[in-house]
């Protein structure tokens, strides 16, 4: 019996990425499970965003006299914003590209890009916070509000958490390289940074756009 | 690894092609397909010459497409046999999804409707 040609040697199963030891009816290999199980995580964090969007909904109404929608939301800023993050995203998946092909330059410019739109989408929201805390809006002033900042807000520490994941990647791929569990990391980021650019379509549809229709 | 190749079982979620062509050409195509979206959501909320009422339906349906769009050229979702683990999570998030929206805003606009106070007694700041 020849090894090796005619019996697959343990293990390698699924393009023979990584050693299971339990052939075709064992668990699958890491590279799959792993990012399987941040994706599960994602569903699971849109399922809290859907409480916050429910809770938005109801309370959009509840302004105690305040500010209203129609009066706090600038369409221009939320465009810029809305532009800055989905082109993060795609640079983001550009990141990616060139890291499957072990392109250390490439990679990193495209993460630092990524990064720095994520920056400026933040620092837009960062001063619309305060500029609406500035006028007196702000989230104790109604239940509207209080269910605004929670919303928004927490997207908004997704995507602070999401920048210090992209640093933290960059300086990693630097000093280890582009190793397997890197890999597999930089995987599950950028699921995590395309999932917050879909609960952001939903934001800048239900909160801005229906909230600044005449 | 490629979605193509039969002996593999799964793919993972947002798993780059094999080919560095057709995954560049998948980005530009959602790239440009959800910024289309996006300006049609804008120029849909800014115009006057659509149905009033239809407007808001209308910007909900925009951007379910467009997360669609997301899921299908970023994070790589497809229908392919290799992606049924994906696919089935993601048809169970969906439904958890539905059923905490609708179910709260149908239920909260009926107890709204049905339990209508006194403006005064509801009004919080005017109970001190």
């Amino acid at each position: 019996m020849t090894a090796g040609t005619e019996a697959p040697a343990i293990g390698l199963t699924h393009g023979g990425s990584e050693d299971t030891g339990l052939g075709h009816r064992g668990p699958e290999s890491k590279s799959i499970v792993v990012p399987y199980g941040f994706w599960l995580f994602v569903l699971s964090d849109m399922v809290l965003f859907s409480a916050l969007f429910a809770t938005y909904a109801s309370l959009v109404n509840a302004t105690d006299g305040g500010p209203t929608t129609n009066q706090l939301f600038d369409r221009n800023l939320v465009a810029i914003e809305t532009i800055a993050l989905l082109i993060s995203s795609f640079t983001c998946g550009l990141a990616m590209i060139a890291a499957k092909r072990r392109n250390m330059t490439w990679t990193q410019v495209w993460l630092v890009v990524t990064g720095v739109l994520g920056l400026v989408f933040l620092a837009i929201e960062l001063y619309e916070f305060a500029h609406m805390i500035g006028e007196g809006a702000g989230p104790q002033r109604s239940a509207f509000l209080s269910s605004f900042f929670t919303l928004v807000g927490c997207h908004g520490a997704h995507v602070t958490a999401g920048l210090l994941w992209i640093g933290t990647m960059m300086a990693q791929i630097w000093a280890k390289g582009f190793r397997q569990d890197i890999m597999r990391r930089l995987l599950c980021l950028s699921v995590f940074w395309h999932a917050l650019d879909i609960i952001w379509v939903a934001i800048f549809t239900i909160v801005y756009l229906i909230g600044t229709l005449p | 690894m490629t979605e193509h190749d039969p002996e593999l079982l799964n793919v993972a979620p947002g798993q780059p092609h094999d080919s560095m062509l057709s995954e560049t050409i998948s980005y530009v195509i959602g790239l440009g397909l959800a910024l289309l979206l996006t300006g049609v959501s804008f120029w849909v909320a800014s115009t006057s010459t659509l149905w009033g009422p239809g407007v808001a339906v209308g910007l909900v349906v925009l951007a379910i497409a467009q997360m669609g769009v997301h899921l299908v050229f970023f994070l790589h979702i497809t229908s392919g046999p290799d992606n049924t683990n994906n696919v089935l999570a993601l048809a169970f998030g969906v439904m958890i999804v539905f059923l905490v929206m609708i179910g709260t805003i149908w239920i909260m606009a009926h107890m709204d409707a049905n339990m209508a106070m006194d403006p005064a007694l509801t009004n919080l700041q005017m109970q001190h």
